[in-house]
């Protein structure tokens, strides 16, 4: 099969969204390049929060984006993947979590 | 590792390596030719600005034998500038004032017998002097402990490359064991006055990127290692340059056995900045190889394209028509104009 839904040339592309809505796209760029200036936090240290986000959101141009970026700023391999397993960790504990709920509701209809 | 050259690589033959850098591996790779990005900026011919830095490739010898080398330097590398050119060298800077600043590299310059005989007639002539060291040398044998000290009395400036403030990135470019003997070295230097703002004795270093992308900026970078290695080693430093590696050599076999040539020679055009092409090094530097012959910087050196002028040699140095010469271009140039441009001083825009 050589059609799919994702295709990593397209991640060069994600400007041209602005196309279809330009006061909106061009609003989020200009936004999104603030957000990832040095400021309170260093552009080193978003890089590797993002990373941790993309993994979180699963999406696989933010993925292919901050691998690149987050090894360019100097982040070694097991740092990258100790943020990795923050995601996971996170993603993990969110489910988790909802065990309390299960057990409340059990415990409310249990004899 | 064997050089490229003892390896009897297809990259060891400069004609090769530029067929491949112009047309790619398989010849019907076509990017923007660098010379119409260059026309765009009215920079096309690239002509000299001011003259003022003579490179001096003191041999190709190295003790190290580094992943990203564009010179493809190493122990087995026996083409040494001989006395007699470096007597050449000497007659022409005292014959041109404007040349202010000599800056030696190499290979490992310290390993041309003649060295020290060469900074010290340099030094005789007032100039300025950068020694490109890679500062393992200093450790390398017993002979070498005093470098710190003879720099120190010559006044160098010593500029070397640490790829990174980590043993792990450092090594795997420049070879095992290398960032510990760095780190005592900068440590050695240091204990002489490099390094710290009232001596004057300038130590900066240089970062190259470990892999197949581009340097980040310079400035913050700079923070960053004189944080760690402070912190951690207790080591001073003035700048940090960093510098794009440019697809010659051995960094050429590396994008190439990897599979990232193509996706990086895109990432440089991309990153194309016509700033950074208005400050480009070749502008106010003439590169001389271990042989006397001229070049328009250290890149061109190792592809062997000898200057465009009648002054091609030491031996017929004449700094007016070199300084009219149209500057040999060609797809590598990308690697100096990409981002905040690349030098041997880091960035320039």
């Amino acid at each position: 099969m050589n059609e799919h839904y994702y295709n990593s040339k397209d991640l060069a592309k994600f400007g041209n969204v602005a196309d279809y809505q330009k006061e909106m796209g061009e609003k989020f760029f200009a936004y999104y390049g603030e957000v990832f200036k040095d400021s309170e936090l260093s552009a080193r240290e978003k890089s590797l929060i993002a990373l941790a986000v993309a993994h979180a959101v699963q999406c696989p141009y933010c993925i292919d984006a901050y691998s690149s970026d987050a090894f360019e700023k100097g982040w070694s391999e097991s740092q990258m993947m100790e943020a990795v397993h923050v995601a996971c960790a996170i993603r993990g504990g969110a489910s988790l979590v909802h065990g309390v709920q299960m057990m409340n509701k059990v415990k409310e209809i249990a004899m | 590792m064997k050089s490229l050259k003892a390896q009897h690589s297809i990259l060891a033959d400069a004609n090769e390596q530029i067929e491949i850098i112009e047309h790619g591996e398989t010849g019907d790779f076509a990017l923007i030719p660098f010379q119409q990005k260059l026309e765009q900026s009215n920079l096309y011919p690239l002509k000299p600005a001011f003259v003022e830095i003579l490179q001096v490739n003191v041999g190709k010898m190295c003790n190290q034998t580094c992943r990203h080398c564009h010179v493809d330097a190493g122990p087995d590398r026996k083409e040494i500038m001989t006395r007699e050119t470096m007597q050449q060298c000497i007659d022409v800077l005292r014959v041109n004032e404007q040349l202010k600043t000599v800056d030696l590299t190499g290979g490992a310059p310290e390993l041309n017998p003649n060295f020290q005989w060469f900074v010290e007639e340099i030094s005789k002539l007032n100039r300025h002097i950068i020694v490109r060291c890679n500062l393992t040398i200093i450790l390398a044998n017993k002979k070498y402990h005093d470098l710190p000290q003879f720099y120190k009395k010559h006044n160098l400036e010593v500029v070397s490359s640490l790829p990174f403030y980590s043993q792990d990135r450092t090594d795997k470019q420049r070879g095992n064991g290398v960032f510990q003997d760095s780190i005592k070295a900068l440590q050695m230097l240091n204990e002489v006055g490099y390094g710290a703002e009232e001596t004057g004795l300038a130590l900066n270093l240089v970062y190259n990127p470990a892999g197949a992308f581009l340097p980040p900026s310079q400035q913050s970078l700079e923070q960053e290692y004189k944080q760690a290695l402070k912190q951690k080693f207790g080591i001073e430093f003035n700048n940090l340059y960093v510098i794009t590696n440019l697809p010659i050599s051995r960094y050429l076999d590396y994008l190439l056995t990897s599979g990232n040539y193509e996706r990086y020679m895109e990432k440089l055009v991309n990153a194309y900045n016509p700033v950074a092409a208005a400050n480009v090094m070749c502008r106010n530097t003439v590169s001389v190889g271990w042989d006397g012959y001229l070049y328009d910087c250290d890149f061109n050196q190792m592809l062997e394209l000898k200057v465009n002028s009648n002054s091609k040699h030491l031996s017929d140095f004449n700094i007016n028509v070199l300084s009219k010469r149209d500057i040999i271009i060609g797809q590598h140039c990308y690697g100096c104009t990409a981002g905040s441009g690349s030098s041997c001083g880091g960035a320039v825009a």
